[in-house]
């Protein structure tokens, strides 16, 4: 047993907050704006220039002049607006955006983030990834624990080429949740995955990490 | 001042095209692309081209059509998946590639329009694309430089404009189209409905006119979406 994806879009939506400014990465992270408490007002950014994104449009609605960041067609609400991407990129980088929440194919102990490239093999680039995770105040990583070979995927230190420095501040993957201190560069185990073990999370984890449970 | 209106994109690119030459395009994905421009391009066959935008389009439209043509030399991008294409002739040596950060990439070509030669950013510090720059210490915290960008051409859309080259961009087609605006030494702007000065309200106005060149009205909108991602409609009168 472990988290689905749902599951693991439900915890990282105990991480939003009334008021907040969120932008979600593709994938996994896109399913939280499912988990957004009722009564609780967040703001969702897509990086290429629109705050307040809404839901998907109805059959027949789709307005090629309107997409997110993953290229999906999307709708407006009464509070949303629209800029430029330098506009954007300025209120990611200025620390205007409370929180990211975005995926990951490495995270080390140390908050490194690895996310964008597999040398000789995925040729895709980083998009906005490396702004958001130098600029945003808070940013949270969804991931799947292990490589499908089973090769662990929380490091000691990432051997892809880095996102981002020290910069996770939490990762969520399908065994747990971790905690990274960015003073200490230190990682903390908090929560197990439902029927998860101690044994069997640190057994596929090949950082260190203190307890916090 | 009254701009070039021109008939159409071939006539709107005439004697700008060069061999070699850098060229912004303005676009996310397939959104806000100058599509009939695009198409000009390829039609003059104009080859070795640096060509900065976004992305490069997707196999068979947008910026991909240049790749199939063999005109383009350098892509500075921050993203190219969904282009197959792209791809294998990364991967085989024939296409030369620059990533940048998006945020990095909208930033140095707001830098090159706005005079700036160079900035400091936090995006990207300890990673591969700040190696060979020079990083420096702000009150504590590592920041890497980064150069403004300019190109001899830029090909923008905008949804409408007037003769004077003010512009106005729709929802997210607007993304990168603003800053390209101003970086290019000609800039070329292709729009869905032209109109005669007056007939946008001033304080509307995204772009002045100042940084256009040649307008054109574009002959023909495909406007492909790249994922239609939709939500099935409700029953009518069949409320749950």
């Amino acid at each position: 047993m472990a988290w689905t994806r749902e599951d693991m879009a439900a915890r990282a939506a105990l991480e939003l907050q009334d008021g907040f400014y969120v932008n979600l990465g593709i994938g996994i992270p896109t399913l939280v704006a499912n988990y957004i408490p009722e009564g609780m007002s967040v703001t969702l950014q897509s990086e290429n220039g629109m705050l307040g994104m809404g839901p998907f449009p109805l059959e027949g609605e789709a307005d090629a002049d309107l997409i997110n960041a993953g290229k999906q067609t999307i709708t407006q609400l009464a509070q949303s607006s629209y800029f430029s991407s330098s506009d954007s990129f300025a209120m990611i980088r200025g620390g205007h955006i409370n929180l990211s929440i975005l995926g990951g194919m490495q995270v080390a102990q140390n908050g490194d983030l690895a996310n964008w490239m597999v040398p000789g093999k995925m040729v895709k680039g980083m998009g906005g990834a490396m702004d958001l995770v130098a600029g945003v105040r808070r940013v949270v990583v969804v991931m799947d624990h292990c490589e499908k070979s089973g090769a662990p995927k929380v490091l000691k230190a990432c051997n892809l080429p880095l996102t981002g420095a020290g910069v996770v501040d939490l990762l969520i993957t399908d065994l747990g949740v971790f905690e990274i201190d960015a003073k200490t560069k230190s990682m903390r185990l908090t929560a197990l995955a439902t029927g998860v073990s101690l044994d069997e999370i640190t057994a596929k984890t090949e950082a260190e990490f203190r307890l916090g449970l | 001042m009254a701009k070039n209106v021109q008939s159409s994109a071939e006539q709107a690119l005439a004697g700008l095209l060069f061999d070699g030459m850098t060229v912004m395009a303005g676009g996310f994905g397939l959104c806000g692309i100058p599509e009939n421009l695009i198409a000009a391009l390829r039609l003059a066959g104009v080859k070795d081209l640096t060509v900065i935008s976004n992305n490069c389009g997707i196999d068979g439209f947008g910026l991909g059509l240049l790749l199939e043509n063999g005109q383009i030399k350098k892509m500075v991008s921050s993203y190219v998946g969904e282009n197959k294409l792209f791809e294998q002739l990364y991967l085989s040596g024939t296409l030369e590639l620059e990533f940048n950060p998006q945020g990095t990439l909208a930033e140095r070509i707001r830098a090159g329009g706005a005079g700036i030669p160079a900035f400091f950013t936090k995006t990207g510090v300890g990673t591969l694309v700040a190696e060979g720059k020079e990083v420096r210490d702000f009150d504590g915290e590592a920041y890497v430089m980064e150069r403004g960008l300019t190109a001899d051409l830029s090909i923008i859309k905008a949804w409408k404009g007037d003769t004077e080259g003010n512009l106005v961009y729709r929802k997210t087609a607007r993304n990168f189209n603003p800053m390209m605006a101003t970086a290019g030494k000609v800039c070329v702007a292709e729009v869905e409905h032209l109109v005669e000065p007056g007939q946008i309200d001033p304080d509307q106005i995204h772009t002045p006119g100042i940084y256009i060149d040649r307008i054109l009205v574009g002959a023909v909108y495909e406007k492909r979406i790249e994922r239609v991602t939709t939500q099935p409609r409700p029953v009518a009168g069949g409320a749950l």
